[in-house]
């Protein structure tokens, strides 16, 4: 296949479309709708299921309703969207019947703007819904990156039965580079042993998340974390760059960690070994890798669009050996490869002086 | 090495087209390319830009501070970038709308009458496409035939009678630059 | 609990040739007690949609989408395929369901709460979008699982828990009557209103059932059948006081009728 330009949130919507998904169910939003438009540009052409929803709600409940169909089903939205679809991820949840979702993050709270923004890092990794689960969640720096997870998101999704989420962000679903799309796989014949779609010849299914009885959900709960933790043990992923002989260490994900790169690149041409470390899973997050990483480190930079969410996980792994700082862009403001380079530089002097550890700083750049 | 070019001006003139095909043509000649628009309100009526960013290795940043061109089709578009091209950058410009003259002198500025050569070929809406066919003429980001190639191949179909106009102003603009000998590089 | 004496299956009994079946269990009901009161309409109207399935041999096709409300464990009581809905989304994720399986008999089983107050827009999409699904509409007056709080049903001057001194419509409006509200949909193939408060009234919720169901056989579109139901526990009312009082209160705010009914659908010469 040949590499060709393509606009992430068009780039995103084909790439589910050739994993073979069977049907689309979404609720305008920007900066997420031209995923919803090339859907319903292409999803009837191909004979599959296409609706606009009256509501986000909706959307996620005729995506709970599909997938307990055995479809491969989908929808995307941005962040005030997400937050409407918190019920029904939780029941989808609850259930364990897998879906995908798309979150083109915009700057919040409330109806904030339509830039870019990281902001839903805890609701999408913590808090996606009440109860106890985690969506699988990645987080892809590049439209080849977005085209190839979306591609493997559908197994995921099935493989556990859970809910794949991408999270991407207004620049990467605005954006345009070159792609090489995957085959075309065609949608999937067989209705998986767990769905349902009419008792002919077996005994009848109900697909429920309610279970009245104490001790009985607490088994559910236990199995749910059981499955969990395979999750965690077997989905981390993760880029290291430039990372072997770095004493300094960028720690960003998503479009952040792109610009980040060139950051990386512009404060080892001033003479700062810096390095980068991008998950690309966010849930589960690869603390194991970054803790390894951390031992080679004089210094950690986090570099996200929100006010310090990933920040935490960071903390975590890192467990105080290193001191932590962090760079904070909000309400849609992108971070600078100049601002990042100006802080990794800043960093690896203050150290150098010695008077760094601890150090921890909110900065808020006015432009 | 990477290249930042911003493309900017009033909504519908085009910037975020000519930046397309800008693209288009890096790809197609073998480069890695990311582009970038403003998008929301202030696209509506207002000033509109993209930013591409070519380069050999897979691009990082898609997003620049100081960009080393720019194509400023309006003065809005002039005040905002001016302070903001890269030291020993290029800011072209139209110098049939922008009559003021440049400030910085590390930069070099280039005065433009792409209103003017646009009308010629046939309509004030080739501004954007003059102007890139001068840019790819003053810097080697890609030859002028594989813009010509990515136009023809990605001009809308709905505006197919405006092919011909438009490649007549990629080389207007190419040709004006030849003609003033304006330092290449 | 009236559901579990409703209960006694005949199936595996043998029959003597000078005997004959008056009552069987039907096969789309699944074997297993129900928790609903004594008196409570939901079970016998459980049982009603069971026996129009089996009449119907729809049972191996057919999937009901369970509301939250006491409702909730319809997809135990159903011997076919079922999903819980969140509170009110039912027509949403039955929308998910029928336009993956377009073949197959898909119906929500919903209460008043669910279905006109939290889930409003998704019943008023769903019919306007024509959703070839079936809609069961139990209008009990009440939230009846959380403790009989009003709902958007309560007639004027109903005590609940949640309007003490009986529903006051300056404060807070005056029942709706989403039933008529949808007939005016296009989408809506079949839109009618029946009651529980005799076995005569029962006859025909049972025969509009059934003509719903035949709507979704025939593709026409959304089909609803409003239901009004006793809830004796909440009314605080024996049950035989509270088929009394769907008479008296509820069907003089709620007359039973017909808002709606496809031409297709009258020319259907089906017997019950
Ligand atoms: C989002 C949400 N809000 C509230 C509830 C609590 N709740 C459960 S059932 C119910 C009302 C059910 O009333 P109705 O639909 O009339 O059914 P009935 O029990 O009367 O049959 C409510 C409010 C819930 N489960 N979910
Ligand atoms: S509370 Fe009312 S609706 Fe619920 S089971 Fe009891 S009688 Fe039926
Ligand atoms: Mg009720």
């Amino acid at each position: 296949m040949a590499r060709a330009l393509w606009k992430g949130n068009e780039a995103l919507a084909e790439a589910a479309i050739r994993a073979g998904v069977d049907a689309f169910f979404g609720y305008p939003i920007t900066p997420q709708t031209e995923l919803l438009e090339y859907m319903a540009r292409r999803m009837p052409e191909l004979g599959r299921v296409f609706l606009q929803a009256e509501s986000e709600i909706a959307a996620i409940n005729m995506v709970y309703g599909a997938a307990c169909a055995g479809a491969r089903a989908m929808t995307s939205s941005s962040s005030p969207g997400i937050s409407l679809m918190q019920e029904g991820l939780s029941y989808i949840a609850g259930s364990e019947v897998p879906c995908v979702v798309v979150d083109i993050m915009r700057g919040g709270p409330g109806l904030g703007n339509i830039q870019p923004s990281q902001a839903d890092y805890f609701q999408l990794t913590r808090s996606a819904g009440h109860g106890d689960f985690h969506p699988l969640v990645l987080a892809p720096a590049t439209l080849q990156e977005a085209v190839d997870l979306m591609y493997a998101s559908f197994d995921l999704a099935f493989r556990y039965r859970t809910i794949v989420i991408i999270a991407g962000d207004g620049a990467l679903g605005q954006m345009m580079e070159p792609v090489e799309m995957p085959p075309m796989r065609p949608p999937a014949q067989d209705r998986p042993d767990w769905a349902v779609f009419g008792a002919k010849g077996r005994p009848p299914r109900a697909i429920t998340s309610l279970y009245l009885d104490a001790e009985e959900l607490e088994q559910v709960n236990q199995r749910l974390q059981a499955k969990l933790k395979v999750i965690a043990a077997g989905e981390q992923r993760w880029e290291c760059y430039l990372t072997e002989d770095a004493d300094y260490l960028v720690v960003a994900f998503g479009t952040v960690a792109r610009i980040a790169k060139s950051a990386v690149r512009a404060a080892r041409a001033m003479g700062v070994r810096a390095g980068l470390f991008r998950p690309i899973s966010l849930w589960p997050y690869p603390s194991g890798m970054l803790g390894t990483l951390i031992a080679q480190m004089r210094g950690v930079l986090v570099v996200e669009m929100n006010a310090g969410q990933m920040l935490e996980d960071v903390r975590m792994a890192v467990c105080g050996r290193v001191p932590v700082r962090f760079l904070g862009r909000m309400g849609g403001v992108i971070p600078l490869p100049d601002e990042i380079a100006a802080e990794i530089v800043h960093m690896a002097r203050t150290r150098q002086r010695g008077n760094g550890h601890g150090a921890q700083r909110l900065l808020q750049f006015k432009e | 090495m990477e290249t930042s070019i911003i493309i900017s001006g009033f909504g519908g003139q085009g910037a975020l087209f000519a930046g397309q095909v800008l693209a288009h043509a890096a790809m197609e000649s073998g480069k890695e390319v990311t582009w970038i628009p403003s998008y929301g309100p202030e696209m509506r009526g207002g000033t509109a830009h993209c930013t591409v960013v070519i380069g050999d290795e897979p691009i990082g940043s898609p997003l620049v501070r100081n960009p080393h061109c720019v194509i400023a089709m309006n003065l809005p578009s002039v005040d905002k970038y001016e302070p903001l091209v890269a030291a020993g950058g290029r800011l072209l410009y139209d110098s049939s709308l922008v009559k003021r003259p440049l400030h910085r002198t590390d930069i070099l500025g280039v005065a433009i009458p792409a209103h003017d050569i646009a009308l010629r070929c046939g309509s004030q809406q080739l501004v954007n496409i003059t102007m890139l066919g001068a840019l790819v003429t003053l810097c080697p980001l890609v030859e002028l035939a594989a813009v010509e190639q990515a136009l023809r191949i990605h001009l809308p179909e709905r505006h197919a009678e405006l092919l011909r106009p438009n490649i007549l102003a990629l080389h207007a603009g190419a040709a004006y630059i030849r003609e003033q000998r304006i330092a290449t590089s | 609990m009236t559901s579990l004496s409703l209960r006694a299956s005949l199936r595996e009994v043998s029959v003597p040739p000078q005997m004959e079946i008056v009552y069987a269990h039907p096969a789309a009901l699944a074997d297993v007690p129900m928790h609903y009161c004594p008196g409570c309409s939901h079970g016998a109207i459980h049982r009603m949609i069971a026996e129009v399935v089996d009449e119907l041999a729809i049972r191996e096709r057919t999937l009901c989408v369970a509301p939250v409300g006491c409702a909730v464990f319809a997809y135990k009581y159903f011997n076919f395929d079922s999903c819980e809905a969140a509170h009110g989304r039912a027509p949403a994720m039955a929308t998910g369901l029928k336009r993956i399986l377009p073949d197959r008999i898909i119906f929500t089983y919903q209460g008043d709460g669910d279905l006109a107050s939290i889930g409003a827009n998704e019943i008023l999409h769903a019919a306007l979008r024509g959703e070839p699904i079936g809609v069961i509409f139990v209008n009990n007056a009440v939230y009846g699982m959380t403790g009989g709080q009003m709902a958007p049903t309560t007639p004027v001057g109903m005590k609940t828990t949640s309007s003490p001194l009986g529903r006051d419509p300056l404060t807070q409006g005056r029942p709706i009557h989403l039933t008529e509200m949808l007939a005016t949909i296009s989408g809506v193939a079949y839109a009618v209103r029946r009651s529980m408060h005799s076995v005569a009234e029962m006859r025909k919720t049972k025969k509009a059932i059934r003509l719903a169901f035949q709507a979704q056989l025939q593709g026409l579109g959304l089909s609803l059948v409003e239901i009004l139901a006793a809830c004796p526990t909440n009314w605080r009312l024996t049950p035989v006081e509270a088929l009394d009082f769907i008479r008296d209160r509820m069907a003089s705010e709620y007359p039973v009728g017909d808002f709606k009914v496809d031409e297709r659908l009258r020319n259907w010469s089906g017997e019950c």
